[in-house]
């Protein structure tokens, strides 16, 4: 190949990419450009809809059968790709230039052989026989620091956790040691502590192959840990272009500062620093406005000049290739402080409303999962001794990966399932044991739950208003319909919903409208306990703060306990009192936002924070890597729930870790810690987020 | 897997047991037993006479005990007749009215003593054999025309859904499944076989295919029961196509480079194929049952003929022997299919 080229890698110029339905064309990107240099990392950073995928696969040259390339060029190393016959093209795929997808399981054959699925690519591209395709493979999954490589060369993607898949798919992707890697979401589907390995395995593979990436995600933390240039794009379009550090320190567009001030960024507070949502919503591709796309959304927007015609990029004068789409840009004075929104006063918690107690909940499984009941069962240790309280008024977040037990407890609590022993005490009343059948209706409309994904929870086939008026029945709430009807509208006020919605069928509702009316049922028995499950890891970034907020409004009129069940430390911390860290079934850690947030730390706790990508250019974090994965809850490691992945454990002496359950320690001011080491360790732990001075 | 062949061996005797209990009892209820009484007797016999005529022959005692003797768990009855005969269910009649010192007390279908025909004069077990090796013939052309070619239509239609190959083929197989086999059979023999068409290609009549089957005399009985299975079966396969190469996976392979033959061939047939398999499997209970048309229709004398003519005749013994012979072959390939099932679909293990 053109080894001794020199050029950018790839070159994408006013690029334009429609999707032609029966009814119309739709536009998806629109006037596009980006440049990617030898060994350059860029990032891609947009919200769901933005066009930020259909760039990539447009890069495959494989847009279906709908999707057309209708304007510009895409150069890969000088050569342009739409002029390349499918053979060519074919040539380039796999080899040159190589893809990472969103979900590892489902990008993987399930009937094939991990090591059959890689071998392929040099058997494909290089003619290797199978000897040397199997040595390559080999050496490649060694390389992406999979244990026990023959043996997962030897499985099926089904036997491996989704880490283990996600680096296969890596894996894949290197095969060939491609010039350019695409990665198109390649941690969303992960937790956090293995999206931090994975990402920090790209980062590391990526300099030793020499390989430039082109990082798709909405995450911004994540494209600042990873890239060295990043472009964002909005409704189709880049609206800026720059290296990260001038993006992120001075950003030229409306909507990327927009962005900024609606992720929760270490220093933000509920109270005193509120996160400022963008107003409106993403206009649909069919319905863009004339001019700047952003232009209704926008702070800065000035009629006849934002709308008058399309804009082009400006080169932003003093920095290198910074461009922006904002024809302002010149005049708005950028170093403005964020305009402070309301502040509020901190609500202060009141009576303990809700108590658990030694709480346990066990599932037993057939160990042989196919034939029933025979043979010995498994017990699999969902919650372990589980002990808090909440009181009025108060946002106790629960925080862990996918498998701490966090959404059995929320089961239990809600009477989907009964407790194996402790104590739920709700007003003082036992309702562990209690399923929610037997439940007595006040009880029921007492504890209610946002659900994680709005799309899945609201009946496509009833209005709006049905849905809520339904539940206003189930509670026993208003004497007639007529009064049930106005209390349902009462509820959409609530949520901020127009009181016109509640004719509107689910589908004609954005994500961010479809959790309000999640929330609104939740309130419509007046519950004094919500528990919020990931309420709004499933929304876009910019959906996120208004929703959040509104949760936030809602509980300090109605002194409602919050139960935040989360996985983003960042929104944690933003908006909780108290934080609750859970690990493997077990309450590993217990205090105030700040006692959880600040040394000493679980051993746990302090990786997790380190984990989790945060968008500041200002921030330091300390770097700890967890290796291996969540042990299964199936077949948990003996002694401390941690110890086979603490890098603290050597500090203990004669393998207590191994051999006991640590015993819940106080360290004062309610600050729970479950670990087994010396006060001297815990006060000698430094802080993980450091935020540098200004 | 060997427990689980254990298993599901001995969930395959339970339901055997239970079905052939069924047609046992059916067969052996009390208007059957009259009009067999009847046939072998005397057309104008009385009400005593049939109920002695019954008596004498056992089949008078309580069914589950008649059961047990046919299954040959129970000794088989021995009565001493009211017109003075004593007969034995295993050897007949008895001279002196004293069993032999050498005679078997158990035969039934454990023994493979299967009974007497009244049809064909002869014994169940040996009629059952021939019967089934012919029709064995039959299904083994038809399976060998139907699933291949199933399968081709399916995969070519599937693989580039909405395509102008999708559309016609897709329209072919709905033609063949929405045509059943008499309707497809008589039209067969009307075009290919007589002289309406003057096209006299093929036999009407299969009846020489028994001994000595040729492409002019086998062909028409065979694509009668073909067409009709393949329809289905290709619509099955093309829908599960359809879906598997819309799979994220098929895009990893596409953009890894592998060509369009490959990525139908190795990452998409196996995956398309776990479905259909369990459908292919079914078809084999139906053909065992479904050729009572074609048989018929053909006059080639194997299973399903038998199976007419023992129904219509009223011949107890033969019917069971059938029925029998229909479970076990039903549950053996349900077996096949379950173990193929797990051998295609990795993410199911039986260990």
């Amino acid at each position: 190949m053109t080894d001794s080229y020199d050029g950018p890698i790839l070159e994408i110029d006013s690029l334009s990419i429609s999707f032609f339905t029966r009814l119309r064309e739709i536009p998806a990107v629109m006037d596009f450009s980006v440049k990617v240099m030898p060994g350059e990392a860029v990032g891609l950073v947009g919200e769901s809809g933005c066009g930020k995928s259909t760039v990539a696969l447009g890069v495959m040259q494989d847009l279906g059968k709908n999707g057309r390339i209708v304007g510009g060029s895409i150069k890969f190393k000088g050569r342009d790709l739409g002029a390349m016959s499918q053979d060519e093209l074919r040539k380039i795929r796999g080899s040159e230039i190589a893809m990472i997808y969103q979900e590892p399981m489902a990008s993987l054959n399930p009937a094939m052989k991990i090591g059959r699925q890689l071998m392929e690519v040099p058997m494909i591209h290089r003619g290797s026989s199978e000897k040397e395709a199997y040595a390559r493979a080999l050496q490649v999954v060694t390389d992406v620091k999979l244990p026990d490589p023959k043996r997962i060369l030897d499985a099926y993607p089904h036997q491996l956790s989704g880490g283990q898949q996600q680096r296969i798919v890596i894996a894949m992707a290197l095969m060939a040691e491609p010039s350019l890697l695409i990665l198109d979401e390649p941690t969303t589907a992960l937790d956090v502590t293995v999206e931090a390995a994975v990402v920090e395995l790209v980062k590391e593979l990526g300099k030793k192959y020499g390989t430039s990436m082109l990082f798709i995600s909405h995450n911004l933390g994540l494209v600042l840990e990873t890239c060295d240039r990043l472009c964002v794009m909005y409704s189709g379009e880049a609206v800026e272009r720059g290296s990260i550090k001038d993006v992120f320190d001075e950003m030229q567009h409306p909507y990327t500062q927009a962005l900024f001030q609606s992720i929760p960024l270490p220093g933000a507070d509920k109270n005193a620093r509120p996160l400022r949502a963008i107003p409106g919503n993403f206009p649909l591709p069919h319905e863009r406005p004339n001019g700047c796309n952003f232009g209704p959304r926008c702070d800065y927007f000035e009629a006849g000049r934002c709308d008058a015609g399309d804009i082009k990029m400006f080169d932003v004068p003093g920095n290198e290739r910074h461009a922006t789409r904002c024809l302002r840009f010149k005049e708005i004075d950028w170093q403005a402080p964020m305009e402070a929104g309301d502040t509020t006063r901190k609500s202060e918690p009141g009576r303990v409303v809700l108590k658990m107690d030694n709480l346990k909940k066990y599932y037993e499984v057939a160990a042989n999962a196919l034939f029933g009941k025979r043979g010995d069962t498994k017990v699999v240790k969902a919650n372990e001794t589980l002990s808090f309280e909440a009181r009025e008024s108060e946002t106790l977040a629960i925080v862990g990966e996918s498998g701490c037990g966090k959404s059995t407890f929320a089961k239990v609590l809600m009477g989907l399932e009964t407790a194996t022993d402790g104590q739920i005490l709700l007003d003082n009343r036992n309702i562990e044991a209690t399923p929610i059948e037997k439940r007595d209706t006040q009880t029921i409309a007492d504890v209610q739950m946002v659900f994680q994904n709005p799309f899945d929870t609201l009946n496509p086939s009833m209005t709006v208003g049905r849905q809520i008026i339904r539940a206003l029945e189930v509670f026993g709430v208003g004497k007639n319909d007529a009064e049930r009807r106005e209390r349902m509208l009462e509820l959409l006020d609530l949520v901020k919903l127009p009181r016109a919605f509640a004719e509107r069928m689910p589908r004609q509702l954005s994500g961010g409208q479809k959790q309000r009316v999640g929330i609104a049922r939740a309130f419509a028995g007046n519950a004094r306990i919500v528990v919020a499950d990931e309420p709004v890891s499933a929304l876009d970034v910019s959906v996120q703060a208004a929703v959040t907020d509104l949760l936030m409004e809602i509980q300090r009129e109605q002194k409602t306990t919050l139960l935040f069940i989360s996985h983003d430390l960042s929104i944690v911390r933003y908006l909780s009192d108290r934080v609750m860290v859970m690990y493997l079934g077990h309450v590993v850690e217990l205090g105030t936002t700040d006692q959880v947030f600040s040394p000493p730390y679980h051993p746990y706790t302090e990786a997790l924070l380190s984990a989790v990508p945060i968008a500041d250019t200002r921030v330091t974090k300390k770097h700890i890597v967890l290796e291996g994965d969540i042990p299964s809850a199936m077949n948990p490691p003996p002694g401390c729930p941690f110890q086979t992945r603490c890098r603290w454990k050597s500090q203990v002496a004669d393998g207590l870790c191994e051999r006991e359950v640590p015993p819940l320690r106080q360290l004062g001011d309610g600050h729970q810690v479950k670990c087994h080491l010396s006060d001297a360790d815990l006060a000698s732990m430094e802080p993980v987020i450091q935020i540098a001075a200004e | 897997m060997a427990f689980f062949l254990l298993r599901r061996i001995a969930t395959m005797l339970l339901t055997a047991l239970c079905l052939t209990f069924i047609v046992f009892w059916l067969t052996n209820l009390a208007p059957n037993l009259e009009k067999l009484a009847k046939n072998q007797g005397n057309v104008r016999m009385t009400d005593e006479q049939v109920a002695s005529f019954l008596q004498d022959r056992g089949y008078a005692q309580p069914l589950p005990l008649k059961y047990a003797q046919w299954l040959g768990v129970a000794p088989g009855w021995v009565i001493e007749g009211r017109d003075g005969t004593t007969r034995s269910r295993c050897n007949g009649a008895l001279e002196n009215g004293v069993l032999p010192e050498d005679a078997r007390s158990f035969c039934g279908v454990l023994q493979g003593d299967w009974g007497y025909s009244t049809v064909f004069q002869d014994g169940v077990g040996s009629i059952i054999a021939t019967r089934l090796g012919l029709t064995g013939k039959l299904m083994f052309w038809v399976m060998m025309v139907m699933v291949p070619g199933a399968l081709i239509i399916g995969v070519l239609a599937g693989m580039r859904e909405g395509s102008r190959t999708d559309r016609s083929l897709s329209t072919v197989s709905i033609i063949t499944t929405a045509t059943p086999e008499y309707v497809s059979g008589v039209v067969f023999i009307a075009v290919f076989a007589s002289t309406a068409f003057g096209l006299r290609w093929f036999n009407g009549s299969a009846t020489s295919a028994m001994e000595n089957a040729t492409f002019e005399n086998f062909t028409l009985p065979v694509m009668t029961i073909a067409l009709y299975g393949m329809g289905y079966i290709a619509r099955m396969t093309r829908a599960s196509m359809a879906e598997v190469m819309t799979a994220q996976y098929i895009r990893t392979a596409r953009l890894k480079g592998v060509s369009f033959p490959n990525i139908v061939l190795k990452h998409a047939l196996r995956n398309a194929l776990i479905a259909p398999f369990t459908v292919i499997m079914l078809q084999f209970p139906w053909l065992l049952n479904g050729v009572v048309i074609v048989e018929t229709l053909f006059n080639y004398k194997g299973f399903g003929w038998t199976l007419v003519q023992a129904a219509g005749n009223n011949d107890i013994e033969l019917l069971l022997g059938v029925s029998v012979v229909s479970v076990f072959v039903v549950l053996i390939t349900q077996l096949i299919s379950d173990i193929g099932y797990v051998y295609l679909n990795p993410r199911i293990s039986v260990s």
